[in-house]
């Protein structure tokens, strides 16, 4: 399996966020994108994800489920949590299982995160990290491919940060690929950097391409 | 085909789930309805007949603001907490989503009405016979409003505005709906005109507002994605 972008842009706002980026990477390959804030790292992985739209260029998955949009074979893990404080831990999971028709066991990923003891507490009473395992236990729950990590270690205790690195080992070794928007080491060996330049007169522009 | 369907459950029981717990709209919906009904006797005071010859209106008016309370979060929440995203991922088209959650808005909250209207209607001074026939309105009617609501959620959605807006977007487009509800109520009630054709009207404008209003909102958040 292989994803690519071919020189993909995007305007958001009348503003140049994304110029002329390209990458690719295969199963079981890592790829960092860094760069300052505002470099457009998120914007990058909601392109991938098709939650926008880029103005120019091309994104392509290579090997994936043929009729099937790249959004719907990846897994997004964005600033925001998308759980309901009102509903249980182990509801707002089963929730995702069944809205992305997977019939995955949610007590399983919940203990593989460390929420197992938790999860008929209301989501409301959760510390920031116990949302981010949460979110986590949705990744590890429902099998998809491609995974596009915004800073995941963010709020991660360094504990966490030791079970996410071996969540994600685990996934690479099983022919998954992931794309994580990070300003620190996510502890995952033999990963690829994109650097997404900072703004230049206005208009941002990719540094390097994959080394 | 069935993982769409387990889906589009999944996320109807979810809002239902959501909307009766702490925090939810379902109840209020309901208490605001009766506040309303039942100050309108206060207001116009103690004659009867007046009261009987507007109830129907005023119950479809109670209506109509008790759905649209509750309307404004209807998407609004799942777009700020990223879970309309997380659903654009799933597979589900959009337009289905925004249906089921709709659906799910009915059952909490226009459902409710139609169940409480009888004992409202006691306090306008309805007769007992008219009591089922202006149910049976609000049972036919309140879908549109519910759907005719989605395009405004949707819309405050795409422009990152709810509240007021939602109002002065969704009020206009409700009053075909609120013509035929209450002629039928009236029909039912003092005659002479007959039930059947604004009723019938009132079927339609629920099923076409069904059909549509997904396509529209979903547009609209579409084109606001940015």
């Amino acid at each position: 399996m292989r994803l690519w972008a071919e020189n993909l842009g995007c305007r958001r706002g009348g503003r140049d966020v994304l110029h002329g980026i390209d990458l690719s990477l295969s199963s079981g390959e890592t790829l960092l994108v860094t760069g300052r804030n505002g470099a457009g790292k998120s914007t990058l992985l909601r392109l991938l994800a098709g939650l926008l739209q880029p103005s120019a260029g091309r994104i392509g998955l290579d090997g994936g489920q043929p009729d099937t949009e790249i959004g719907e074979q990846a897994h997004y893990l964005g600033h925001q949590d998308a759980q309901k404080p009102s509903l249980t831990v182990s509801e707002n999971l089963a929730f995702w299982i069944a809205c992305y028709g997977g019939s995955g066991d949610p007590m399983a990923a919940l203990e593989a995160v460390g929420l197992g003891s938790l999860a008929d507490l209301p989501a409301a009473y959760l510390s920031a990290g116990q949302r981010r395992r949460l979110s986590l236990a949705r990744l590890i729950a429902i099998a998809r491919p491609l995974w596009l990590l915004d800073e995941p270690t963010a709020a991660l205790d360094s504990q966490a940060q030791a079970q996410l690195a071996a969540i994600m080992q685990t996934h690479l070794a099983g022919g998954g690929l992931i794309v994580a928007a990070t300003h620190a080491p996510i502890g995952v060996t033999d990963s690829r950097i994109l650097e997404i330049g900072p703004p230049a007169d206005g208009a941002a522009y990719a540094t390097a391409g994959v080394p | 085909m069935k993982a769409m369907r387990t889906a589009l459950t999944a996320l109807i029981l979810r809002d239902m789930k959501l909307a009766v717990r702490v925090g939810g709209g379902a109840f209020i919906a309901a208490l605001f309805f009766l506040i309303v009904v039942a100050l309108v006797p206060f207001a116009v005071g103690p004659d009867l007949a007046l009261l009987s010859r507007i109830g129907p209106a005023i119950l479809w008016l109670g209506a109509l603001l008790a759905s649209l309370l509750t309307l404004d979060r209807l998407i609004a929440v799942d777009a700020e907490d990223g879970s309309l995203d997380l659903i654009g991922m799933s597979g589900v088209p959009l337009e289905l989503a925004l249906t089921a959650k709709a659906l799910a808005h009915w059952l909490t909250t226009g459902l409710p009405l139609v169940v409480l209207s009888p004992v409202l209607a006691l306090l306008l001074n309805v007769e007992l016979a008219a009591m089922p026939a202006l149910a049976l309105t609000l049972l036919a009617g309140t879908p549109a409003l519910t759907f005719i609501g989605l395009i405004g959620a949707g819309l405050a959605v795409a422009l990152r505005r709810g509240g007021v807006l939602l109002a002065v977007l969704v009020l206009p487009l409700t009053i075909p709906v609120l013509i035929f509800g209450v002629a039928a109520a009236q029909a039912a009630i003092v005659g002479p005109a007959p039930f059947g054709p604004p009723f019938t009207i009132l079927c339609a404008l629920s099923l076409a507002s069904f059909v549509l209003a997904p396509v529209a909102a979903a547009a609209a958040i579409r084109h606001g994605m940015d």
